[in-house]
């Protein structure tokens, strides 16, 4: 278990991270979400040993990183915003480097190497130097990197940081993979991505933990309906005008949409779709489309992270 | 493996591997040849004054090759990112400091012994005093570990490899300089400065032969202080 308390990092008279607690169970999958330079980074570069704290403290089950702090870091692999690699080195020979360095005895080490190489994929690549990767092998390596002396938690940072969606969606499984042998803290800007991913998501913003819980958990705070948007011919505001008379719809909004068609975006809970249609069928409207809304997710990050959504 | 063997054998691997180090060798055997061959070879002299010569050239590009082998072991990890990784495992700052010292320091051991084919050809001609010869080279590791160990400093106090050979240089310099300082100030300065010039005060008993303890340990002392330096560099990093 991860137990991190009244954290504070300053730089100067700029807090990067401020009073930041949370408390993260062991084999939790945990993403930690915030726009660029909400202190997602400096977080981790703490919860990693990497960068001393002003104040706060860290403990692992327990051990306080500042009073052990070879202890704790031996029980966390830590894969840094870009991943950090030897050019020189082949996969297998950097990945033994890492292992040892992280006080991985040298019999458990060659298994280990190929259990992690194994794990993300890179077992062809054993002895390819590293400077000939591209950029997902090489991230590929860094998460291979932070797994090879299998730690207890694992502290990822942007992992799918230019990946391409195939690559993505790889990363995401991986991710998903880890969950119950390990404690995994990822870092993202891009909500879809984590929220399928994680357990529970904390939301930081200007260095301030803002909001922590699942995806629905934190909709339901904020209010948000999952949303249904429905696509339709034929006289969209008298179809707009019944829905809102509709129990249970908070606000109906229109858009114009290909075909001479209006898009009506429902702020109201997805249940509520068999009604919603058959309002707009009986208001006259030809229905064409029925969905729940797919901007909910995006309308819950600038929500949290502090930007209003326009749409 | 100790984390200190561990570092160093991935560092001196980063040497032979890429063509920075083999690039410093070549050009440090170059000059050390040609420096021998114009200077010490020159006239009809004694094979104990040429031999003393040979390791009075061959000290001046030890320290400009301690300078570029130094130079990237800490500002190269910071400018890639990677010492993100050496923080962030179950080691000391001073095991990391150690490491990349001891891979250095083997490089340019190595790399110094492979001039031992110069003093090899005086005997050809003339006598060459084993003593002699083991007082030059443990002058020249000496003076090469201090060197080292100066440029190993500059190296964890920039990001740029260019800058921190540049801070190297110029804290090597200094100290080669104190002791023209030494002959423009008074006692007790001049005594201070003469007494801490790095080549001028303490090299020229090694390159005659001699082993004096106050020079090994004035060596000693230097790469003490420098390694210690850079050791809380890196500490204090840790905070920014």
């Amino acid at each position: 278990m991860i137990q991190v308390e009244q954290l504070s990092k300053y730089y100067g008279a700029r807090a990067a991270i401020r009073n930041l607690s949370f408390r993260i169970e062991s084999g939790e999958v945990v993403g930690f979400l915030g726009l660029n330079g909400a202190g997602k980074t400096t977080t981790l570069r703490i919860l990693g040993g990497a960068l001393l704290p002003t104040s706060g403290t860290v403990k692992l089950d327990g051990q306080d990183l500042a009073t052990a702090p070879r202890a704790v870091r031996g029980r966390i692999g830590f894969l840094p915003e870009t991943p950090p690699l030897y050019e020189e080195m082949t996969v297998g020979e950097y990945l033994a480097f890492v292992a040892r360095l992280r006080g991985l005895p040298a019999e458990r080490t060659g298994a280990r190497v190929v259990e992690s190489e194994e794990r993300v994929g890179l077992r062809p690549l054993h002895d390819e130097p590293i400077a000939t990767l591209s950029h997902g092998f090489r991230q590929r390596v860094g998460v291979a990197q932070a797994l090879v002396h299998d730690p207890e938690v694992l502290l990822l940072d942007e992992p799918a940081n230019g990946l391409d969606p195939v690559q993505n969606m790889e990363m995401r499984a991986l991710i998903r993979s880890l969950r119950g042998d390990h404690t995994v803290l990822v870092s993202s800007h891009i909500l879809p991505e984590i929220a399928q991913t994680c357990d529970r998501l904390l939301v930081v913003r200007d260095g301030e933990l803002v909001a922590q819980g699942s995806e629905t958990e934190l909709e339901e705070r904020l209010g948000l309906g999952a949303g249904v948007e429905l696509e339709v011919g034929g006289p969209a505001e008298a179809v707009a005008i019944a829905l809102r008379r509709l129990e249970g719809v908070r606000s109906v909004t229109l858009h114009p949409a290909s075909a001479g068609r209006t898009l009506l975006k429902v702020d109201a809970d997805d249940a509520l779709r068999p009604q919603i249609s058959r309002a707009a069928v009986a208001a006259g409207a030809e229905l064409y489309r029925l969905d729940v809304s797919t901007d909910r997710l995006e309308s819950l990050f600038l929500r949290l992270t502090g930007r209003r959504g326009t749409a | 493996m100790s984390a200190v063997l561990l570092i160093a054998r991935r560092e001196l691997q980063g040497y032979l591997r890429t063509m920075t180090g083999w690039i410093i060798a070549a050009a440090v055997l170059l000059i050390d040849g040609l420096l021998f061959n114009a200077f010490a070879m020159d006239g009809q002299r004694r094979s104990a004054e040429v031999l003393t010569r040979f390791f009075y050239f061959a000290s001046g590009p030890t320290m400009v090759a301690a300078i570029f082998l130094s130079m990237r072991l800490l500002a190269e990890e910071r400018q890639l990112g990677t010492l993100d990784l050496l923080y962030s495992s179950p080691v000391r700052d001073r095991e990391i400091v150690l490491g990349k010292f001891v891979s250095a320091l083997a490089f340019l051991t190595g790399l110094t012994l492979l001039t031992l084919y110069m003093p090899l050809l005086i005997g050809v001609h003339g006598r060459v005093s084993l003593g002699h010869l083991f007082a030059g080279y443990l002058g020249l590791t000496l003076l090469g570990a201090a060197s080292l160990a100066l440029g190993t400093l500059g190296s964890s106090l920039a990001r740029n490899q260019v800058v921190a050979a540049i801070l190297g240089a110029a804290i090597l310099v200094s100290l080669l300089l104190a002791w023209l300082l030494s002959g423009a100030t008074e006692p007790p300065f001049s005594k201070l400065l003469s007494a801490i010039a790095l080549h001028n005060a303490h090299f020229p008993p090694f390159q005659s032969g001699q082993i004096h303890l106050r020079d090994v340990v004035y060596y000693l002392a230097v790469t003490w202080a420098a390694l210690f330096a850079t050791t809380r560099v890196l500490e204090a990093r840790r905070w920014r």
